[in-house]
């Protein structure tokens, strides 16, 4: 089924014209927060950066304990054991990304060790990369078999397949490489690697969502979606969370189902949260910055 | 799911899981997904309330009529209630013109024709309307709140839609007025007159730009009178034209029912009627008009095909078929309110289609979030209401949005009926609500006949990849608008106007242009 990019964009455009203003606004952002997988991927990334972050998953606002903690936390496969041992006794995952993120583009059999040594690791979750190359070659099948292997290497692991929507031009290939890796077993279908831009927009998103929803409609499993890259405004993430509403139902609007990657983004939430409770915007010193 | 969607022990039928499919048959190719429609979970997340500010708007008691650039008093002094339709209280009275202020107000219309407009330098005239879009475009919020406030449409698509494109109109229609030269190449034009303009409850401020806007910039004076039920928008646009000092009687607005319609089409010193509304009024002014031989201009009724070919982006064509009939609550002459369906994806097609109309969010008018408002008035929820009757008693399948409607104003929920053929009057009449008839077809010279076989002709969809067939479809279509993958899009430079009953005379664009103008050489 192809998809018409006008219309997707329009429909998306009008998603993200609901007004989500009081109750709504604290309800939707603490959702946000519990379907937050709080990232670090950068090459600077050390163990003691890790484990502040951690930190920060666990108990996002030490001046609001009632907040839940985020999903999981998502980094590199070297710095798997260093967040497995600060998440302990948590319910907070551990989401490595593999394959030779962000490109994708390294053999095979490497990119299958990665991900198992992420695994042994401790990893709950792994966010792998396409071959965007091979997709765009044609290669579908290559594509899949990988994503196949991938899964079968890393049971009992939650696997994301990240198609980085931003390299593959269209929505109609979107829509056929969520399908293709659905197919293939993958538990959530992600958006972006965050490393390239455009990463995660509302109609790439909508265009995947509804891919999931008829996946699962028209007899397959639910497929999670997660959107990632450049989310970093409450406000963005309320879109989100409308699109996944009114194209999924509200059943969707759970860390099983739906997952936002982003690192900045938390603060900026607390910051929403922080004047809906106090009347005030607080200046972002009062914010930690793990 | 919200609170304005809960679901009710209403009877209606959800469509089955392959329905329609030989059992057994697995078929992987997404296309043809076996969709099945699950009932709304558990509300995790409600939006709240989201009411557009609207204290600020003060509405006097009564209006009066805006004749010769001032309010006059009616000459009987009778004033009609004009209702919110959302919640049947009564928001001010409005005028009711009799014969003598009718014909006040043509001759206002032509002492200003006489004296100022035909003598105005184009490049004035364009001024002018440039002023009154800036206007338009200042107070848009108002207006917005104005157009909900009184015809019960979603504050979402009058803030979005009506007002920006009222606005666009004069704006495009400004740029005309010292460029006719240019519009009639080789011959000479010059204004009619006056115009009699007579216009619709679905989009008040819309359809008096439409009307108002060429008519001033080819050089015509008006009396606009707008319909019974919505006039406040009208009213406010004749204090903006007050504003903007606009030579007194250029532009009249009389308020009124059918008797002001009537005696303004009946009136002598008229050179010229555009009326849009409905095909029964419209047949009765074209046959004034014909004794008179006055030229006139009609944008009528329609029953407009969207036609879904199984090459389709789903998706996106459940979406243009939910705008194309549910916009405006379905109060839309070029309505998308027959579904002409290829067969072959006819229950994926109704399985999205049912599915995303449960999303609609079915409300206040006034909440940013509500997606389909109140039904305009009495008289159009019991035609609407009978003529679903008729769908139900002649054993069309009824599914529709399951939702609580407010107890009190004009409701009624997002409809659609499967099993409808061409004979069925759902499939022929024009309803003006928010009912769908769905009907199928098996190749592409079927969904042109079908489409083709009805009295009017005013617009249609054709929603296929294959742009090929969409162009073809398209001129085969005899209907003034034919939107491909899309549907209900509005420029002010595009021409529309019906074919058949849906009328006659273009409006919009250049085309908008020629019915205001005499030529001359």
């Amino acid at each position: 089924m192809s998809v018409d990019a006008v219309g997707l964009e329009e429909r998306a455009a009008v998603l993200a014209t609901r007004s989500i203003k009081k109750q709504s606004k604290i309800v939707g952002l603490r959702l946000a927060i519990a379907c937050m997988d709080l990232t670090t991927l950068e090459g600077k990334d050390t163990p003691q950066r890790v484990r502040q972050l951690c930190r920060k998953a666990v108990t996002p606002d030490i001046d609001d304990p009632d907040l839940p903690s985020v999903a999981a936390v998502c980094v590199y496969p070297t710095l798997v054991r260093e967040a497995k041992d600060a998440l302990a006794g948590t319910q907070v995952k551990v989401a490595s990304v593999a394959t030779a993120f962000p490109s994708g583009l390294a053999p095979a059999h490497v990119k299958l060790q990665e991900a198992k040594e992420a695994v042994a690791a401790g990893a709950d979750e792994i966010d792998m990369v396409i071959d965007r190359g091979a997709f765009l070659a044609g290669r579908y099948r290559e594509v899949a078999n990988e994503i196949a292997a991938i899964k079968d290497a890393t049971r009992p692991a939650l696997l994301k397949v990240i198609l980085e929507t931003g390299e593959l031009g269209t929505y109609d290939n979107v829509r056929r490489a969520a399908w293709l890796a659905m197919e293939a077993g993958a538990d959530f279908i992600k958006t972006s690697t965050g490393k390239i831009h455009p990463a995660a927009t509302l109609p790439v998103a909508l265009a995947m969502l509804e891919a999931a929803r008829d996946f699962e409609q028209c007899g397959g499993r639910r497929v999670g979606v997660k959107v990632a890259g450049g989310i970093r405004t409450a406000k963005q993430a309320l879109q989100y969370l409308v699109v996944v509403k009114e194209t999924m139902g509200d059943e969707y609007l759970s860390p099983a189902t739906f997952r936002i990657g982003a690192s900045a983004l938390l603060n900026d939430v607390l910051m929403q949260l922080t004047k809906e409770r106090s009347g005030v915007y607080q200046s972002e010193d009062y914010f930690t910055k793990d | 799911m919200s609170t304005n969607l809960k679901t009710t022990s209403r009877k209606t039928r959800r469509p089955a899981a392959g329905e329609g499919r030989p059992a057994g048959v697995r078929l992987t190719a997404d296309v043809d997904a076996r969709i099945t429609v699950t009932a709304p979970g558990a509300a995790v997340w409600q939006y709240a309330p989201a009411p557009e500010a609207h204290e600020y708007i003060r509405l006097a008691p009564q209006y009066d009529l805006f004749v010769g650039g001032t309010w006059v008093r009616p000459a009987r002094e009778r004033y009609a209630p004009v209702i919110d339709p959302s919640t049947e209280n009564v928001l001010t009275h409005a005028a009711e013109a009799e014969e003598a202020d009718v014909d006040r107000a043509v001759r206002a219309a032509r002492t200003a024709y006489e004296k100022y407009w035909r003598r105005c330098p184009p490049a004035s005239r364009a001024k002018y309307l440039f002023r009154i879009a800036r206007a338009i475009t200042e107070r848009s919020r108002e207006l917005a709140v104005l157009e909900s406030l009184n015809g019960g449409k979603p504050i979402r698509e009058s803030r979005d839609v009506d007002i920006p494109l009222a606005a666009a109109h004069f704006f495009y229609y400004a740029g005309w007025a010292d460029k006719l030269g240019y519009a009639f190449r080789n011959t000479e034009v010059e204004p009619l007159g006056v115009a009699g303009q007579i216009i619709p409850w679905n989009f008040p401020l819309l359809m008096a730009a439409w009307k108002i806007a060429p008519a001033l910039a080819c050089g015509n004076t008006v009396v606009l009178k707008p319909a019974e039920t919505t006039p406040l928008t009208a009213l406010w646009l004749a204090e903006i034209i007050r504003h903007a000092d606009l030579p007194p009687g250029v532009v009249n607005i009389v308020t009124g029912g059918p008797q002001t319609g009537s005696a303004l089409v009946t009136h002598p010193g008229l050179d010229k009627i555009a009326f849009t509304g409905s095909t029964e009024v419209g047949k009765d002014i074209a046959r004034a008009c014909a004794r008179l031989g006055r030229p006139v201009t009609l944008e009528l009724g329609g029953k407009a095909a969207n036609i879904i070919f199984d090459d389709a982006p789903l998706d996106q064509a459940v979406e243009g078929i939910v705008n194309g009939i549910f916009f405006n609550q379905g109060h839309v002459c070029c309505a998308g309110s027959r579904l002409l369906v290829q067969e072959s994806v006819h229950d994926v097609v109704v399985a999205k289609l049912y599915r995303r109309m449960q999303t609609l969010r079915i409300g206040p008018p006034l909440d940013k979030n509500t997606d389909v408002g109140a039904i305009n008035s009495r008289a159009q929820l019991e035609k609407i209401q009978s003529l679903v009757k008729s769908g139900e008693e002649a054993g069309c399948t009824r599914y529709e949005t399951q939702c609580v409607l407010p107890s009190r104003g004009y409701w009624f929920r997002p409809t659609f009926f499967t099993g409808v053929a061409l004979s069925h009057r759902i499939a022929r009449e024009e309803i003006f609500g928010p009912v769908l008839s769905v009907m199928t077809f098996r190749t592409p010279d079927e969904a042109v006949e079908k489409a083709n076989n009805t009295r009017y002709g005013l617009s249609a969809g054709v929603w296929t990849d294959k742009g090929s067939k969409n162009f073809e479809v398209a001129a085969r279509l005899r209907a003034g608008v034919v939107w491909g993958n899309t549907y209900n899009k509005f420029d002010p430079t595009s021409a529309f106007g019906g074919y058949k009953e849906s009328g006659f005379g273009r409006e919009g664009g250049l085309f908008g242009l020629a019915p205001y103008v005499r030529r001359v050489s």
